[in-house]
């Protein structure tokens, strides 16, 4: 055997010296932030933080839990949108299909508009169904539109997840004689989340920002009070606040999904 | 050395956001053989878009107006409210002829012309409304639309602080929530009221009242907005403002839209 066996990888190559254009990519990025943050201490006015720190924080509270309930909701939803999905039935197939194909292929705005002032139209037929208290709310038409929309994007999520669970693992459950209960939630679906929580973190990201449009609905978000400060001060830091506060909610979000990740996979590392 | 330049660079970067943040040109040198004017097209009967989508309104046959005697070359473009006063100071267009009072607030941002109207805010409510008067006590609890970024959004929250005031992006939103039974109250211009009660799609509602205009909220009536050093048309304006109130081509437009005078008091020293 000689030392050129030609089944063995090649050794990883040195990691190459930065070459003039990556020096230059890098150079515009550090000048850029250097940039940024020499403007923004030059703009940066404290007063206002007294003027507007209160209402960024209950802004940033309506973000979280606008987007955190509506995520559940969403969520529950999207059970049966998967089944329906991976269903034999024809018509279960066809709905569910239906529901996804709507919501992903139409723009959030324009179903947070349907619902607000669409659904405002038939005030009286809500109100004789007893539902007019929820549509009469923004927060709650929000909710509403932001659920249905992430409900079919974490139907396909789901979907995904659980057909990418072998089909030994549903064979080896049956010869164990359990029912297809039980294979689904206790070997199935904790299989399929592990391999579905980038995906779900993903979602909540996009959520995160995409709930901003509910500030055009009245809904005084992190963006609708970071609207308000503006509209008083015309001054473009209010959004660079809105910026930071949202970076920070990702941020904070990609930390916790390293985190399960980390601790949900202890059983893969070796 | 490669740092050095890095560093070089972010400078100048810098340096140059910096000279763009505090440049203030003055356009004495300037040649105002045409004008370009921004408005919103969604304010009724001041401006708006018709059904072959002209501009049109009490706002644009003004500016065309001024532009005729100035013997000045206008077009109009339509901005979103919001954006407004970010795209004069961006130079998307020269003047604002929107309905814009002239206010404390946004004179730190641009100047304006001496006033070409002035009329008092109004409050409209839905006709079997149980509200019998525009005060804090009567409106306790109550919601009230205005448009965002509005003189009148903001005399209302000074004005009934224990209501609850919700904004829309334009005017004809607000119009379809308290259609729609969502909003117990309106805030606006009054002739905007007024004109919007008397059509088809203000059926549903009554004028409840006019309102005094606190002139530290709504400072002094509206005017023409323009960049802060661009004293030559600011003054073009404010000649060719006086000429049409005394030629009677003010008069004529106003008439053409309003059956009481606009113009308000005469400004007291200018």
């Amino acid at each position: 055997m000689s030392g050129n066996h030609p089944f063995i990888a090649a050794p990883i190559a040195p990691r190459q010296p930065l070459k003039i254009a990556g020096l230059i990519a890098i150079g515009v990025w550090i000048a850029a932030a250097i940039a940024f943050a020499v403007y923004f201490t030059h703009v940066f006015d404290a007063t206002l933080i007294e003027r507007f720190g209160w209402s960024y924080l209950s802004g940033l509270w309506v973000t979280v839990s606008l987007v955190t309930v509506s995520f559940l909701c969403g969520a529950i939803v999207s059970l049966p949108v998967a089944l329906g999905r991976m269903a034999t039935n024809k018509l279960a197939r066809g709905l569910a299909f239906a529901f996804v194909y709507f919501f992903r292929g139409t723009p959030l705005i324009a179903q947070i508009f349907l619902v607000y002032y669409g659904f405002g139209e038939f005030r009286g037929f809500f109100e004789s169904i007893g539902l007019w208290w929820f549509f009469r709310e923004a927060w709650y038409c929000g909710l509403f539109s932001l659920a249905l929309n992430t409900a079919a994007y974490q139907a396909e999520i789901l979907r995904g997840a659980i057909e990418s669970v072998p089909k030994g693992q549903w064979e080896g459950g049956r010869s164990l004689g359990l029912s297809r209960t039980v294979i689904f939630f206790k070997i199935v679906i904790p299989q399929a989340m592990v391999v579905a929580l980038r995906p779900y973190a993903n979602e909540i990201i996009l959520m995160i920002k995409a709930s901003a449009i509910v500030a055009i609905i009245t809904v005084y978000d992190l963006f609708g009070e970071t609207r308000q400060a503006y509209s008083r001060t015309y001054d473009f830091q209010t959004y660079v606040w809105a910026a930071l506060l949202y970076l920070a909610l990702v941020e904070a979000l990609r930390h916790l999904t390293n985190f399960a990740e980390r601790r949900l996979t202890r059983h893969l590392r070796r | 050395m490669r740092l050095v330049h890095t560093i070089a660079l972010a400078a100048a970067v810098s340096a140059i956001l910096a000279g763009s943040a505090v440049a203030q040109e003055s356009d004495a040198g300037k040649d105002w053989s045409t004008v370009k004017i921004g408005t919103e097209g969604a304010y009724p009967p001041f401006n708006f878009l018709d059904a072959g989508g002209n501009l049109k309104g009490f706002d644009v046959d003004i500016a065309q107006a001024l532009c005729d005697h100035m013997k000045v070359k206008c077009t109009f473009v339509t901005q979103d409210w919001d954006g407004m006063i970010p795209a004069l100071k961006n130079s998307n267009f020269d003047a604002i002829a929107a309905s814009m009072s002239i206010t404390p607030e946004r004179e730190k941002q641009i100047t304006f012309s001496n006033k070409y109207y002035q009329t008092p805010p109004a409050i409209a409510v839905p006709k079997d409304s149980d509200i019998k008067e525009a005060t804090d006590t009567a409106l306790k609890g109550k919601t009230i639309g205005a448009q965002v970024s509005t003189t009148h959004a903001q005399a209302a929250q000074a004005l009934f602080p224990d209501a609850d005031i919700k904004q829309y992006p334009t005017a004809e939103e607000y119009k379809l929530d308290i259609e729609n039974g969502r909003l117990d109250a309106v805030m606006d211009d009054v002739v905007v009221l007024t004109e919007w009660v008397k059509s088809k799609e203000g059926a549903c509602c009554k004028i409840l009242g006019t309102l005094p205009a606190d002139p530290k909220i709504y400072g002094k009536g509206v005017g023409i907005g323009l960049r802060q050093g661009d004293d030559k048309l600011k003054a073009m304006f404010n000649k060719a403002i006086v000429a049409i109130r005394q030629d009677g081509t003010y008069k004529k437009i106003q008439d053409k839209y309003f059956d009481f005078d606009v113009y308000g008091a005469e400004p007291t020293a200018q």
